[in-house]
This record gives structure tokens, sequence and C-alpha cells, in this order.
């Protein structure tokens, strides 16, 4: 019996939603049945109106770029703070890059939102349920996974962009997520179609968009700082 | 505090002065009736474009801004769908360890050239006839008895693809799904482009403007892409110019794109 007291942003919030546990993409199976009963836990809800809102416009968007721009760099920090055993040089140099980028997003983001508005998301706290950092097959689901995300999430987002600048920026950062994406995919399997593969991309040779709702399924089990999305139906 | 304030900073630096053709392409937008994208419009921008020539654009202007942006496109598909295929059929030239690779590829330009054509018709326009192409460069090429030059051209499309299209996101955005469908198609070019240039042994990404092409390809495919300033935050500041530009892929304008593509032209 589940002892929840007020539900005010359960399914909501990125951290309340048990069903993001389920469908983290390269996340072990294994682990879904211990982040289930992690989840219960978090049906002790709470009225929290500290919660932070991703904003509106433009705004929200940059917010939502930010949000996943800093996951991915913390999730790559983690990485090289902490190699895999066994890891190839090539592998070390990719992986290192992939840091160096990701970072380099996020705080763009941060310098940028935050030079034009008090809106700016915070720094945020995450969580990989499932993830070896250890193994080289879980750090490379990961990442694929997270960058195929990401490449789905601005491809999605594109659309509610209304500054013509803002949507170049996007771009100059999906392009480099795609890149990222390729080369994750072919170093998981090397000479084969996986860098485009037929699971993400479709018979009219489109790449995945997803909406924020969906990138929020996907990955927001990796969220420990709860926020909302108001305008776009998440909170 | 308000977004007004990045905007007007962003109006300030290199990022948007040297632009132009987004700065038209606003104007077109607003002119198209988009309420979203000029009702909100800010100080800076605003101002810049009561001050354009482009101001007095019209619906049917911006109509054509956004069919151009896929014609533009289309040439650029038509062309490496031409070129993968030649290169498929050509014995002998692709490795067998690398077929599947360009199989993959060919696949996905051959979809494009469908898309585009289908998106134009249903804009109401023609969908521009495919060219006659000649990859030898004036006798200088011969990319289909030459494995490493058929790589190197193959760096040099997908690269200019997805600057290219980075190029008319402006252009396209007054219709979402069109918009939605180009970010599609232009993530897609920069999957190929990592794996060609991994297939070169370079990076997946573009440090500095290093496409590792003889020249003129190299100069106009790179051009620019070696920024490290975006929209005045140094990305070079926190692991040095190769990973900061390499985080950021740079757009092409449409007539650079033209040019590149004209070099194959007959």
């Amino acid at each position: 019996m589940k002892k929840t007291i007020h539900v005010s942003n359960q399914g909501a919030t990125l951290d309340t939603n048990r069903r993001n546990f389920l469908k983290l993409s390269g996340i072990g199976l294994a682990m879904a049945g211990l982040t289930l009963v992690g989840c219960d836990d978090n049906d002790f809800d709470y009225v929290d109106n500290n919660v932070f809102d991703l904003g509106k416009g433009d705004v929200g968007v940059l917010n939502y770029a930010y949000a996943l721009e800093q996951l991915e760099a913390d999730f790559y920090t983690k990485v090289v703070n902490n190699f895999y055993s066994g890891i190839s040089a090539n592998e070390k140099q990719i992986l290192t890059d992939l840091y160096h980028h990701e970072v380099v997003h996020r705080d763009f983001f941060k310098a940028a939102i935050g030079g034009a508005t008090s809106n700016v998301l915070p720094t945020l706290e995450f969580q990989y349920p499932g993830v070896d950092f250890n193994s080289k097959a879980s750090v490379l689901a990961t990442a694929k996974a997270l960058e195929d995300t990401g490449v789905a999430a601005y491809n999605g987002a594109g659309r509610y962009i209304t500054n013509a600048a803002y949507l170049v920026i996007a771009g100059k950062i999906v392009s480099v997520e795609a890149r990222h994406a390729a080369a994750i995919r072919d170093l998981i399997n090397p000479g084969t179609a996986a860098f485009s593969g037929d699971d993400i991309i479709n018979a009219n040779g489109l790449d995945l968009a997803k909406t924020p709702k969906e990138v929020v399924t996907a990955v927001g089990g990796f969220f420990k700082t709860p926020f909302t999305w108001k305008e776009q139906g998440i909170g | 505090m308000n977004i007004l304030k990045l905007l007007d900073r962003l109006s300030d630096d290199k990022f948007f002065t040297t632009e132009a053709s987004r700065l038209e392409t606003l104007t077109q937008i607003s002119s198209f009736g988009k309420k979203a994208a000029i009702a909100a419009a800010p100080l800076g921008l605003g101002a810049l474009m009561t001050n354009s020539v482009k101001a007095q654009t019209t619906g049917i202007a911006a109509k054509s801004a956004l069919t151009d942006a896929l014609q533009l496109a289309l040439t650029l598909e038509y062309l490496e769908d031409d070129y993968y295929s030649k290169g498929l059929s050509t014995a002998g030239l692709i490795p067998n360890s690398d077929k599947v690779v360009f199989q993959q590829i060919s696949k996905h330009e051959a979809a494009h050239v469908a898309f585009l054509k289908t998106a134009i018709t249903s804009l109401g326009e023609v969908p521009a006839a495919k060219p006659n192409f000649n990859y030898t460069v004036g006798g200088t090429l011969s990319p289909f008895s030459d494995y490493s030059q058929f790589l190197t051209l193959a760096q040099a499309f997908e690269d200019t693809g997805v600057r290219a299209y980075k190029g008319q996101a402006g252009n396209v955005m007054a219709n979402k799904d069109i918009l939605q469908a180009a970010l599609q198609i232009h993530s897609v070019e920069a999957r190929h482009a990592s794996q060609v240039r991994r297939l070169r042994l370079k990076k997946g990404w573009i440090e500095g403007n290093d496409g590792g092409l003889p020249d003129p390809f190299n100069s106009k495919v790179y051009s620019g892409e070696d920024l490290t300033n975006q929209a005045g935050f140094n990305t070079a500041a926190a692991f040095g110019a190769a990973a900061g530009s390499a985080a950021y892929d740079e757009i092409l304008t449409g007539d650079a794109a033209k040019a590149i593509a004209q070099m194959f032209i007959v």
C-alpha cells in the first residue's frame, strides 16, 4: 500500500515517473526491478512549489537543451574520471572528446541563458541506475542512448524555437551530437550500418525526432533533481 | 530580465553581423505572417529588420525562400545519391569491408531525394531536374578508380551537406513540419559525415578547419569551421580551440553550398 501524501507532481516531474526507469534505453533490464522498488519511495510525494519550471517560449527550449547538456556533461565527466578497464586508446580519445564537447555545450547554455534571464535552470543532480562505469558495454550503451536521444530531442524541439539565431545555435550543436552518436554506434558495432542504423533512420531517410515528453520518458530516470516544463505538459 | 538582452547581445557579435542571410530570413518570416516569430520580435532584431530592404518582402517571397532552400537541398541530395550509386556500381572500387557503410548511406540519399521531391511538390512547386554530374573536376580527380579519392569527395559532400542544411534553417522555419524534416535529414548527414571521416582515420568531428582535403576543396568546404566564439561565448576557453571549434558545426550559406555543388555539375 502506498503512503502517498500528495501527488502534485507525480508523473510530472522528471524524477517521479516510474515509466522513465523502465524505458531507459541501453540500461540493463536486470536493474528494472531494483529501480522500481526505489520508485515506490517516490510515491511519498510532496508539494514542492520550488520545483524549477523551464519556462515559456524560447527560454523554455534553451533551458531544456541546457538540462540535456548538463546530463551529457555529467555522464562523460564520470566516464573520464574512471575509464573502464581495458579501454583502447581510440575509445579513450573519443570519450575524452565527447566530454570536452558536452562540457562546452553545457557551459555555453549556462552563460547564454544567464545573460538574458534570471530563469536559468540550476545545476542539476543526476543518477545512473543500472549503469556500470567499469563496463565498456554499459558505458557505450549509455553514451549511445544519450547521444541518440540528444539528436532526437533537438530535432523535435526545433519547431518550438521562434528565434532564428537560437535555431541556428541548436543546429550547430545537434549535428555534433549526431557525429558523436555515429562514432559511439560504430564503436559498439564496428564496420556495420549501425552508425545510422535502421533502428533510428526511417524509410524516408529521416532521423528520430522526439517531443520533450518523449525525451523525458527516454532519459528522465537520469535526472535526480526534478523540474517541470508546464508549457510542454511536463509537470 | 528577459530574453531580449540575449538577443541584443547576439546582434552585437560576429555571429549575427556576418550572416546576413538569417536576417533576411527573419523578415521573410514576418511577412509570411508568423506571429510567433515576429510579434515577439525583440528590440535588436526588430530594429535590424526595419532597416532592412528585405522588410518589404512579400509572402510570395517567403514561400520562395522556403522552396529555394528545398531545391538547394535537392540538388545536394541528387549529387550525393548519384555519387554513391556510381561508386557502389563500380566494380572493385569500394572494399567489401566498407560496402555496408556506403550501401546504408546511399539508401538514405536516395530516400532524401524522393522525400524532397514530394515536399517541394506539396508546396506547389516543380522539383528541379537532376543535373548531370561529373566528378573529375576538370580532369584532376578520378574518384571511381581511386578509393582514397572516393572517400575524400564523400567526406566533402557529407560535411557540405551538414553545413548547407544548417544554413537554410532560417529559410525553412516558417513551416514547422518542413523544418523538422530538414533537421531530421541534417542529423543523418552528420552521422554519415562522422562515419566517412572515421573511415579516413580522421575524427568524426571537425577540429579547426580539419578536413584533410586537397585544396580547393578543403577551403571551400571548411571555411569558417574553426569558429570558437558562439554568441559571445569563448568555446576554446575550457579545453582549447580544437575541442571548442569541434563542439559546434558552422553554417554554409546557400551561395557557398551552390558553389561547391557547381564544381561537379556539367
